[in-house]
């Protein structure tokens, strides 16, 4: 380490200090505060190095992953976080909770709290419901994905990735491409990377991609091929069929002729620019199969990061005293 | 996010400078040294971000003295605290580093103040973590006392006795932008 980076250290130590119990999204976190979570991640992702790749930080708490909406990636990884920190996990589903019975959800989420569950990981259709159970419960509150609002770990591990990789996310190019009407992915990503000073742009169809979006700080582009040279970081989303309610585009074939990234089209891409994606991937739609296993994917990657950011946020959340 | 804690109402002590730190350190280098025959099998590992500038500055003296290159580490406590969930806000953790395998290692820890002890245990817990090292000893440039387990410094820079609402203060140049120096910072009364 250089006397610089020591300095810069000291300060950040001093002058940084956690004091969040929920995440709800990455729109109310700083700039500042997105880094000191990414660089906590940097520490737990070195735990998974270890001979005992486990820690006793949360020790004694108790993890509720309640997930209202199917999910195999962000639940095992969440739960894995809470094993690798020592806590005890407790997984809820829509169909086996009592929310099935016609119990409210703050309802549910009271008698989680009474049952002393410290930490609750929340995925919900609407957008908000993390929001409104932090405001009802002592308990730490994640959000692991609302609506189409925001999925802050998610943009958090893609940030961690990106830096991991290109040392920096400011001054990236940094190109979303897809659903992004219907992504919390998106929404989040977009707070993040505009906050840490990525230029980024979103392009799809006009109908999944409008113009409000740039009110958020981005450039939209409905031509793919015009923005790929230029491209730092292409980020794939899933066209996300279950929010759609009628048709966006007019179909498949021609999604994937316009917007979808093909071997021919990955020719365009710089070779060290990274291609991202949230998951599940739709082979042959977003992406071409060769692309998503090739060596410009980081797709893996960000699965394992997810792991380590995770760790760091419930960490974050949960050794805060709480009232 | 707070500010940085004020000592406005702190009355500050000098207790070491730059010269005597140096001096402190270089001495705690050859009481190690006299401890330790094998001195390759000696890890000086820090707790941050003092602890592991003390370190460094150990084994920069162990090295001109004994003429080999000591390995040196990071142990991050963090993780390993027993007051998780406790506290109003959270410092950031950072990665630990040790040379591995710790098998046949001699483990220094090396902290800037040595005052419950806990942080101490946590270490040791860290480094367990990563495997088992024949023996870990303790280095501390100030033991203040009131320890709240049973643990005791195999290196003392200073011994130096404190009221527990008395506070101290360490700084170094190349991290803190202000020269070296240790203090004791004592309350004042309004």
């Amino acid at each position: 380490m250089t006397k610089r980076a020591d300095k810069n250290l000291a300060a950040s130590s001093r002058a940084l200090r956690w004091t969040r119990k929920d995440l709800l999204g990455l729109r109310e976190l700083s700039a500042e505060e997105i880094t000191f979570v990414l660089d906590t991640a940097d520490a737990f992702k070195q735990v998974g190095t270890r001979e005992i790749k486990k820690v006793p930080a949360l020790r004694g708490k108790t993890l509720v992953n309640f997930f209202i909406e199917p999910s195999t990636r962000t639940r095992t990884s969440f739960e894995l976080a809470a094993f690798r920190l020592s806590a005890d996990v407790i997984n809820i589903s829509a169909t086996t909770s009592s929310l099935a019975k016609g119990e409210t959800l703050k309802d549910t989420a009271r008698n989680l709290e009474a049952l002393h569950a410290d930490i609750l990981v929340l995925r919900h259709s609407s957008a908000g419901a993390p929001q409104f159970l932090a405001q009802h419960l002592q308990t730490s509150v994640i959000n692991a994905g609302d609506g189409a609002h925001e999925h802050p770990t998610q943009a958090l591990l893609d940030l961690y990735t990106i830096r991991e990789k290109k040392g920096t996310v400011a001054g990236l190019h940094v190109v979303i491409i897809g659903d992004i009407l219907f992504s919390r992915v998106a929404r989040s990503n977009i707070f993040g990377l505009v906050k840490l000073g990525a230029r980024v742009t979103l392009v799809g169809p006009s109908t999944l991609v409008p113009r409000e979006f740039e009110k958020l700080g981005v450039t939209i582009s409905h031509d793919i091929d015009d923005v790929l040279p230029s491209a730092d970081v292409v980020n794939l989303l899933r066209i996300q069929h279950e929010r759609q309610r009628k048709e966006y585009f007019p179909g498949i074939g021609e999604y994937v002729r316009l917007f979808g990234l093909t071997s021919a089209r990955a020719k365009r891409l710089n070779p060290d620019c990274l291609i991202m994606h949230p998951g599940p991937i739709n082979r042959g739609v977003e992406i071409d199969s060769d692309l998503a296993d090739g060596v410009q994917s980081v797709i893996l990657d960000q699965v394992t990061n997810g792991l380590a950011v995770r760790m760091a946020v419930l960490y974050l959340c949960a050794g805060i005293a709480t009232p | 996010m707070k500010n940085p804690k004020q000592h406005a109402e702190f009355a500050a002590i000098p207790i070491l400078d730059a010269e005597a730190i140096q001096r402190v350190l270089r001495r705690i280098a050859h009481e190690i040294i006299e401890r330790n025959p094998a001195l390759d099998a000696l890890i000086l590992a820090g707790i941050p971000l003092r602890g592991a500038e003390i370190s460094k500055r150990i084994a920069g003296f162990i090295e001109t003295i004994g003429k080999i290159k000591i390995d040196t580490g990071v142990i991050d406590v963090s993780m390993h605290r027993d007051d998780v969930g406790t506290r109003a806000e959270l410092p950031v953790v950072r990665a630990s580093q040790l040379p591995l395998p710790l098998d046949n290692r001699t483990v220094v820890i090396v902290d800037d103040v040595l005052f419950t002890g806990r942080t101490c245990r946590a270490a040791m817990d860290a480094i367990s973590s990563f495997g088992r090292p024949a023996r870990i000893q303790l280095a501390a440039l100030i033991d203040r006392g009131h320890r709240e387990l049973p643990i005791r410094a195999d290196y003392v820079g200073k011994n130096l006795p404190t009221a527990a609402s008395e506070r101290v203060r360490v700084r170094f140049e190349n991290l803190d932008n202000e020269p070296d120096g240790v203090w004791l910072l004592k309350p004042q009364e309004r």
